[in-house]
Parts: C-alpha cells; structure tokens; sequence
C-alpha cells in the first residue's frame, strides 16, 4: 500500500530528533512562575488576582478576555508577586502575572490520581459538557498555534464536522515531545480522542502520524483496536510519509482524508474535518476527567550543543533557563534559542521567557548552523515553487512584497501563505523569501481588513 | 554565556546554492566533453578551451571594468556553462577570433548587459551562436568529419546528417537518405563519415548527463520529457505521411535537439517558473524545432526554436500559474 502524504510541494529537513528515546521527566518548581496573559490566539485574559493574593494550583488567574480567549490557570502555589510586563516569545513586553512560588498545595477540585477514567463510567457527559468543560479548563491546540479548542469544537452553521483527526505528525526536526506524550499516555489520549469526538458530535476520528516514529504507529493501532472495535466508533491510525509541513492544518486534512481546505477564510471543518493536536487530546482528557485545567504540558528541550537534551513534564510559567540549566546549562559561545523547532520557532531575545500552552520545545541551535548565508540574485531555478505546499510562487511573491506591489500579491494568492518555510530553506541562493512573504502577507491582509471594514 | 541571536524562522537551510547547481550542470557536461575530445580531437581542445576562457575573462572584465562591481561572480560557474555549451555548439574548425566573438555575444550582449546571472532573457550561448551563424555562415556551417584527431583549421568537412535530411525533403528525394549513418550511429556518435557540431554528436553522452542532473535534482523532467516527447510524435507522424521525412528516432538523436532539450532549453533563468509553464514551453519548442527543420531554411532548428521559446517565457510565467492548494479545477 502506497504511504499517504499531502499531495503537493514538502521538504526533508534534517530530522535531529535527538530525544526521541528520551523518557520524560518531571521538571522541578520554579522559584517564581511568569504568566503572559496572551498565550492563545485573540483576545488576551483578564486577570482576576491582584498583588499579594494567594493561589493554589489550579486557581484560576485570568478570565478569558472574549469569545476568542482562554483563561489562563495558576500551575504553582504560592503569592501573586506583581502585575507586571515581561518579554515574552514575541520580543516584546507584554502583560504577566508573576507568581513567587510557596510549596506546592493543589485546587481540592483536581483530581490527583493515575487512575485511567472513562467515558462509559460518566454517563453525564453530554457533547455541550464536554465543550463547556473544555472551555472553562482553558484548553487551546498544543501544537503552537494555540486557538481555543472549544471553538474548533462548535463549527459555524454553515458547516458539518465529519471526523476528528488527530494531529501526531510532529514533523519539525528536533521536537519529540508528542511522540513521548503518545508513548506514554496512550490510554488517556485515545480517551481524549473519544471526548472530542463526542463533544463534535462524530463517530469518525484518525490519528495521523509520521513514518519516522514506528514504535507510537504501532503501540496507537494496537489500543485503537482494543478500544473502539465493535464501538460505533471507527478509528483509525493513519501513518504517513515523513514530508514537511504535514502537521499543518491543511496538508494533514489532505494527507489524512485527500480533501483540500479552499483558500482562506475557508478552514477545516469546511471539508469535514476538526484537527487536533495529540497534546490537545491530553490535555481535553484532563480537563475533562480529571478536571484539571491547562497548565503543565509536554515540553522537548533540545539542542546538539546541550549536554543532556530531554523531555520534560514541566509546569508553564517556568522559565525557560530552568528547564536549560536541567539539560546541562546554556551551551558555550553565541546561540539561537528557539521556542519551537527550527523552522518554524520563534528565536527569543530573553532565556527568561516561560513556558506557555503552545511552548512544544525549547531549541538551542549554535551560531554555525542557523546563521544565513550571504543572499544572491535569484536564478530562477523554480524550486520555491517545486516546493510550496499551498501551491503558491515563493518567488514571485517575495519580489512582489519587495517592491510594494499589494494588488498583484493580492491577486497572487499571498494570504494563503502558511509560513512554513520551505521556499526560504529550500532557496540556493540563500533568499529570504519568506522574510518578504511574511511582510507582504501582514500588509495585505491589513488591506483585506481596512476594505471589510469600509 | 554568549549572546542570543534573532531572526525570523526558517532557522533550518539546506545545503544547495548556486555553486552546486551549477558544478552540478558542469559535471553533467563532462561525457560529452569527452566524447567531442575523443571525435574530433585537436580542433575540439582548442575551440572550447578559447570558449570557456573567453567567457570568464569577459564576464570578469565586464564586472570589474564596466560594471565596476566589487564582488566577481565568476565562483558561481555560470560563465564556464555558457563557454562550454557555447563550444558545444560550434563546429570543431572554427578559428580562435570567430570563437571569442562568440563568447564576447554570449557574456557581453546576452548576458551581462541584462544585469548578469538570473537577469537575461535569452540563453547566453544561443545568442552567441546565433550572433555568429548570422555574421559569419560559411564558417557556421562547414562541419568536420569525426574521427580527424590532429586536424583543428584543416580538417575535412562533410555534410551533417540533418543537412542530408534538408537536401531530401527540398528535392523530394527519398533515396538521398540512404547515406543516413544508422539510429545507432546517430545515437552513439557515428563513426562512418559523420559531422556536427561538437557537443551534439554523441546523444549517450548527453543522456549520461540528463540523468546526472535528473538524479541530483538540478533539473526536473518536464522541458526535456516534453521537447523530446513532442518531437518524437511530431515527426513520427511526419514520417508516416511521408517517407521522406526522417523516423522519429533519427530526428531525436540528430542535430543538436538532445544538447538543446538538456542543456540548453533547461537553462534556469530563461525557462518558466511552473511545472504546467515548463511543459508548455517544451511542447512549443518541439513543434517549432521540426517546423523548422523541414520547412525552414535552416536544417537545424533546435536552438531557435528554444530562443524564440525564451522569448516567450516572461508571458508564460505570467499567464500559467500552479494549481494553488485547495483551488477546486475549473
């Protein structure tokens, strides 16, 4: 049987996934945890503790801020230190509640236990009370983009949910962080697969997942099997062939289904499909039944320069130089500290930047293998355009942004652009491509919305 | 602890650059190089060592003197291209002025005045060889035989085999083919009595070369699969007609059609940007290349059909864009 894959474009970068073997560990407290009150996409919380108050784990800290927020929970015990602003993964300064750290005394609501729960023994679990349940622990997609997963839950009229799929492709190079979740909470993410698929009203739900990770292949079939024969449920695990971006929304819809999500605002669930990520299943499963809310995840530290790169359990709001220094500390000489893989992760301006729901890696790349190199006119070879995976012309768009020609990059489809950097890695003239894309998609876009707005 | 470093993502980069691309291309070059050493010896060292020589020392004078750039581009190895499939497309007994002529029209003209590598609308050594096969025929057109190893300003002429297939078609004389070297003559580099230009005598050599660049993705298949395709149905049909126009085969592997649909029509800079654009183009230089052939008055019709394509590449990628992701077909 032929391997499914996206059908167009892809790359495969250099997989250096270093701790793929790697079992996770708890990470220690920190001493002081930093929350950015926007960690979601749209509106950023608000918070509802003020200087000096006491917190729980699990108390919530900010309220969600709008119909597109999240309310963001405190994952430590101790003082509400000050209300302040602090770098976040965005370069700039942006709101936070920072918490001075005092043992650690959980929410008496949150159930502690390792026992596995299931759907059959809580038959209260009608799909709204899922969603709402969901909505309220603050779960929003783990993967990085980090919108709220209720949303994702509750598709406009318009639209009919067909199937969950679940998102374990993990195609950056370096991050392992959901392949240990799947190694090692199976149980509980098929369990959160469930609730998903009852809280969207379907009986259909795939588990995409890449070539390169076997063992998670085989250990998903196995329990799918288990678990949901002769349910109405059909599940299935899908392996894929390892190409780049196929964790992106759209090429995992084609990937898993073969159906393609038209251009912009069209989004999954327009052909059928909710995507979520692995950790999210986890995460619906905890909020869910163990009524835990989002506030510790899976988290890769990596990096060929660490002297012992690992996968952590860690509670968000911890900075990211304790997780470091638990890998053997910031490694000698200039280097690039990502949150996220490298081609997609933000580079940071501060090793004090926390944790945060979306955080799936802490990637330290030396100064040799992320500097550019010096860029060179472009031969027009064509391979940005062999390569794009939404079927677009790198090229022709990063010229179009250099010289402000809005209405033809318009017309050139430049807001389908998913960023995923393909073109800019691929480029033999070392082009940064996407760098220009990146501009010209913002100001169009800002053209797109000014026009709406008339 | 040292200083953090900022850029925007990709932070990952592939190992390609222009250089391999274009080492690439030159080692691609190699069998046939050696395969016009071995065929016509002497004259062939000298015309494509002028060639390649030429064509750096007038892209690095131009960049220094003219264009007064600090940095040269000669590293990047395009001008050692252009110099070798200019070569490649001369007869091996051409004399030294003419060959720098050549080579001043290839860089100077075509190339540099455009704003040098990635700029130029027309193939550098197409230009060049079609700025000489206008300014000096008769010396274009007399071909030296194969086989000749000390022979370079004196070596004997004869007629290529595309000039035989020419005389046939004008004169509606079938049994002129007859003196046709055989497909595998053709195919291999003929041995008895054959002539050409120097690059394009050996179609195996050329092959070895398409599936070197095939194989390390400079190129892909689309130009050359689609020219060759096009003109291996094109004049099949023709022969069918009419057995005065030669077999598909010996159309394939005569004249420079393999040394055009590899090498030249592949050109990155003056070949369109999309897979659907690449096999236009490659259909359109087919076509035009047998309609030249045998109607035009040129028997060979290879490099202008390709420089007419070029012409037309800026439209093409205007006008033939990729299936966008999620676009439903009209």
């Amino acid at each position: 049987m032929k391997i499914k894959t996206f059908s167009m474009g892809g790359i495969h970068p250099n997989e250096n996934k270093l701790t793929h073997e790697v079992p996770t560990i708890v990470a220690e407290l920190p001493k002081q945890a930093i929350f950015p009150l926007s960690q979601h996409i749209g509106a950023p919380a608000k918070p509802v503790v003020q200087k000096g108050d006491k917190v729980k784990v699990g108390t919530m800290i900010a309220e969600a801020g709008g119909f597109v927020s999240a309310p963001i929970f405190s994952s430590v015990s101790g003082t509400v230190f000050k209300i302040d602003t602090a770098i976040d993964a965005t370069g700039y300064r942006k709101p936070v509640i920072i918490i001075n750290v005092e043992g650690d005394e959980w929410e008496e609501s949150i159930d502690r236990s390792n026992k596995l729960e299931v759907v059959e023994t809580h038959p209260d679990l009608t799909p709204e009370e899922i969603v709402n349940r969901i909505k309220n622990a603050g779960v929003v997609g783990m993967g990085g983009a980090c919108f709220p997963t209720f949303i994702k839950l509750t598709p406009p009229p318009t639209a009919k949910a067909e199937c969950v799929i679940i998102n374990a492709v993990e195609c950056e190079p370096y991050i392992t962080a959901d392949y240990r979740l799947m190694m090692e909470r199976s149980d509980e993410i098929l369990v959160g697969l469930e609730l998903l698929m009852i809280g969207a009203k379907v009986t259909k739900g795939y588990i995409g997942i890449e070539t390169n990770k076997p063992a998670a292949i085989e250990l998903l079939t196995e329990k799918c099997a288990k678990k949901f024969n002769g349910t109405k449920y059909q599940v299935e695990v899908v392996p894929l062939k390892q190409r780049y971006p196929q964790g992106g929304e759209k090429q995992l819809v084609d990937a898993v289904i073969q159906r393609q999500v038209p251009a912009p605002p069209a989004i999954p669930v327009n052909v059928g499909a909710i995507v979520q990520n692995v950790g999210t299943a986890f995460a619906v499963y905890e909020a869910v039944m163990k009524n835990k809310p989002l506030f510790e995840r899976y988290t890769t530290v990596t990096g060929k320069k660490l002297a012992n790169p690992g996968n952590f359990q860690v509670r968000m709001g911890t900075p990211m130089i304790d997780l470091i220094n638990a890998c053997g500390g910031m490694p000698e000489g200039d280097n690039k500290l990502l949150a996220g893989g490298p081609m997609m992760g933000k580079a940071l301006t501060s090793v004090e930047v926390p944790i945060c729901k979306g955080t799936n890696s802490v990637t330290i790349i030396s100064d040799e293998e992320a500097r550019r190199k010096e860029p060179q006119p472009c031969i027009r070879c064509a391979k940005c355009v062999g390569v794009c995976p939404m079927g677009l012309e790198p090229y022709l768009l990063a010229k179009l942004s250099e010289v402000k020609n809005w209405e033809r990059a318009e017309s050139e489809d430049i807001t389908s652009c998913i960023e995923c950097g393909s073109c800019h890695y691929t480029c033999p003239a070392h082009r940064p491509l996407l760098d220009n894309i990146r501009q010209g998609k913002a100001t169009v876009m800002g053209i797109i919305r000014a026009r709406a707005a008339k | 602890m040292g200083k953090l470093i900022v850029s925007l993502s990709p932070h990952a980069h592939s190992r390609d650059s222009v250089e391999r691309n274009m080492y690439g291309v030159i080692i691609a070059l190699m069998p046939a190089l050696l395969a016009s050493f071995y065929f016509f010896g002497l004259g062939s060292l000298v015309v494509t060592t002028t060639s390649v020589g030429a064509c750096c020392l007038f892209e690095w004078a131009i960049n220094k003197y003219i264009l007064k750039k600090k940095e040269n581009t000669l590293h990047d190895g395009s001008a050692i291209i252009t110099g070798l499939l200019l070569a490649f497309n001369l007869p091996s007994n051409l004399p030294v002025w003419i060959v720098l002529i050549g080579a001043l029209f290839a860089i100077g003209v075509a190339k540099m005045t455009f704003g040098g590598l990635g700029n130029n609308i027309f193939n550098p050594a197409l230009v060049g060889r079609a700025a000489l096969l206008v300014a000096f025929p008769a010396q274009m057109t007399s071909w030296p035989k194969i086989g000749q190893w000390g022979a370079y300003l004196d070596a004997e002429t004869g007629a290529t085999p595309l000039s035989i297939i020419n005389s046939a078609i004008r004169q509606g004389d079938v049994s002129l083919l007859d003196e046709l070297p055989s497909s595998m003559e053709l195919f291999l580099g003929s041995t008895n009595g054959g002539a050409g230009a120097m690059g394009e005598i050996c179609g195996l050599a050329l092959l070895f070369g398409l599936a070197f660049m095939l194989y390390n993705r400079i190129i892909t298949w689309h130009i050359p699969a689609s020219i060759l395709g096009t003109v291996f149905v094109f004049a099949g049909l023709l022969h069918l007609s009419d057995s005065v126009y030669p077999d598909p085969i010996s159309a394939l592997f005569t004249g420079g059609l393999m040394l055009g649909a590899i090498f030249m029509a592949t050109d990155y800079v003056t070949s369109p940007m999309t897979p659907k654009g690449q096999i236009i183009y490659g259909i359109a230089i087919g076509v035009l290349t047998v309609i030249i052939r045998n109607w035009g008055a040129y028997p060979e019709g290879v490099s202008f059909a390709i420089l007419i394509m070029n012409a037309f590449t800026p439209l093409i990628n205007n006008y033939v864009k990729p299936k966008r992701f999620g676009e439903t077909s009209k």
